[in-house]
């Protein structure tokens, strides 16, 4: 797999708790998946995607997981029309 | 840090100690029983006068924000109300504080206290405007920030008010800790705070109400210069209860003792908070009853020893509105009155219409916030999202919908009218919460009279009900 280069922004992620290790009280649904941490940072050795990695993120502190994405990007948007809402306040009644 | 046992347990148990050393107040000073401690005292001696509050928050960009009159929504309420009703609907527009709501207020004593006692940083727990507010601060003061977010579900899957919640942190240079869903983030966050001796910028600590406090001067000072009178009701979004603290707070510290304080939350009854599953078939990610009502009934749930904000205390009126009925005063706001604003923010909004029809026209009822809006951040974004997770969306009666499965947008403003929360209910769960913790057979005159001032009843009101109480704990 193709390595990524050192300081390239990229996040990564860690297992924080196991099933096994989480709070007591948790809803069934909630208890039967690890607790998982996702952050992002820039990458500080060249390393493959999936494997093990160090980053350092926008305020200095170096953490590590694994790395899962190249570039990490936010692409929300106001999402499909919802045709619904288009009328409201433009009836004459309100 | 090194060769400490980081479990869940070990680090939990060392809650006490983090949390002293992340705050500076050492609450065992205020603590007289095991549910009673002294409030007045513990918020006086912040050390802030209301002056160094406006102070402090002029020089971040917070406070002094425009109080509108919504001309057109007010004749608009008038027209289906009966005749003589329909209040003024005033707009305090929040949205202009740095970082796009009035969370700022909250962010900013603690990022100056912050600087002034010399950590070289901050962290935050929340998913909400908040960790936006401690960024900016944080960026203002030269502080570090870390944002602890409940982000994702096992799937990876996030709501795009959240995404949107998480970037807006990261626009201001915080390092943002994105997790799965889990009460857990409390563990992380004593963990980081272990890690890092950063602050802790808890949302519930004397510095985070004090600071909202100038919200609710500023509505009392600008409501008598514009009106010649002091502002009838107040309503204000209930979540973790400081807004509606710090608020009241500020109104009375401004001699408006007689106005209402009127708590709105979205009614998301049946969706449990801690699942999973139901973690995306949510369109509010804060400002509803999952959080309102059990931090209502007992604030001392959260991240420090005793909270700051205590709704009950203050609290007059308690309403519910629904998903669909915020949506369409959001989309209302914009076509009528020009204001594109968030959704979550017209919470109190939406409450205020059901008020202002029951209110003379003589009479005034303020809205006390806004958030800004963007892309996920949107009440379009939320419902086609809601839409492609299976919800059903349609125009109709808000009263059919059902949380979780759909959402019901009114199709007639005279459709939008709430629902009231029986208050004396929710200050026995309040008390039965209380014997849990304390049994009432041990409460003396000092827990009595602190029950009674958190829930703005007298003495007897709280004796009268001891009974009932012992009964059903045993």
């Amino acid at each position: 797999m193709a390595k990524i280069t050192a300081g390239t922004w990229v996040e990564i992620e860690q297992i924080i708790l196991t099933p096994e290790q989480r709070a007591p009280t948790l809803p069934e649904d909630t208890k039967k998946v690890p607790y998982v941490l996702k952050v992002s940072g820039f990458l500080l050795a060249e390393a493959e995607l999936g494997a093990p990695a160090r980053v350092r993120t926008l305020i200095g502190r170096e953490l590590e997981g694994k790395l899962k994405t190249v570039n990490p990007s936010y692409e929300h948007t106001f999402g499909q029309v919802v045709p619904e809402l288009l009328t409201i306040g433009l009836e004459e009644d309100l | 840090m090194n060769g400490r046992d980081m479990s869940y347990q070990a680090v939990m148990s060392r809650k006490n100690e983090i949390m002293k050393a992340s705050l500076g107040i050492d609450y065992d000073d205020y603590i007289q029983s095991p549910i009673a401690f002294d409030y007045e005292r513990m918020m006086a001696e912040t050390g802030y006068t209301h002056d160094d509050v406006i102070r402090i928050q002029h020089e971040t960009k917070v406070g002094n924000t425009p109080l509108f009159e919504l001309r057109n929504l007010t004749e608009a309420v008038r027209r289906s109300s009966p005749p003589g009703k329909g209040a003024r609907i005033l707009l305090k527009d929040e949205a202009a504080n740095a970082s796009g709501s009035f969370k700022a207020r909250r962010a900013s004593i603690s990022a100056y206290e912050a600087l002034v006692k010399g950590y070289p940083g901050m962290i935050a727990a929340t998913s909400g405007n908040y960790g936006a507010a401690v960024a900016s601060q944080a960026a203002q003061r030269g502080l570090k920030a870390i944002i602890i977010q409940e982000v994702f579900d096992s799937r990876g899957i996030g709501q795009p008010e959240i995404i949107e919640k998480g970037r807006k942190c990261e626009a201001y240079g915080a390092e943002v800790l994105k997790l799965s869903v889990g009460p857990e983030l409390f563990y992380l966050l004593l963990r980081t705070l272990e890690e890092t001796g950063f602050f802790n910028a808890s949302l519930y600590t004397p510095f985070g109400v004090r600071g909202v406090e100038s919200l609710g001067l500023e509505i009392a000072n600008q409501v008598r210069a514009a009106y010649g009178r002091e502002p009838d009701a107040v309503v204000i979004t209930h979540a973790g209860g400081g807004n509606l603290t710090g608020t009241a707070r500020g109104l009375l510290a401004a001699g408006c003792e007689q106005t209402r304080i009127v708590a709105c939350s979205v009614d998301l009854s049946g969706l449990h908070m801690a699942s999973d599953h139901d973690f995306n078939r949510k369109s509010f990610t804060t400002g509803h009853t999952g959080f309102g009502v059990p931090f209502a009934t007992w604030p001392d749930r959260v991240d420090v020893p005793r909270n700051a904000a205590r709704s009950l205390r203050y609290m007059d009126e308690y309403q519910l509105v629904t998903q669909g009925e915020v949506f369409y005063v959001t989309e209302l706001l914009t076509k009528i009155e020009g204001l594109e604003r968030g959704p979550a923010g017209n919470t109190s909004l939406t409450a205020a219409i059901t008020l202002a029809r029951q209110m003379d026209q003589e009479q005034v009822v303020v809205v006390q916030e806004t958030e800004y809006t963007g892309a996920g951040k949107h009440h379009n974004s939320q419902l086609s999202f809601a839409r492609k997770n299976g919800i059903e969306v349609r125009r109709g009666d808000p009263g059919d919908s059902v949380p979780g499965e759909s959402i019901v947008i009114p199709e007639r403003l005279e459709q939008v009218r709430g629902k009231v929360q029986d208050l004396d209910r929710l200050r026995i769960s309040y008390l039965n919460n209380a014997a849990r913790i304390h049994p009432p057979d041990r409460w003396g005159e000092v827990d009595i009279s602190f029950l009674a001032a958190d829930l703005k009843v007298n003495t007897d009101w709280v004796r009268q009900r001891i009974g009932s109480l012992s009964q059903n704990d045993a």
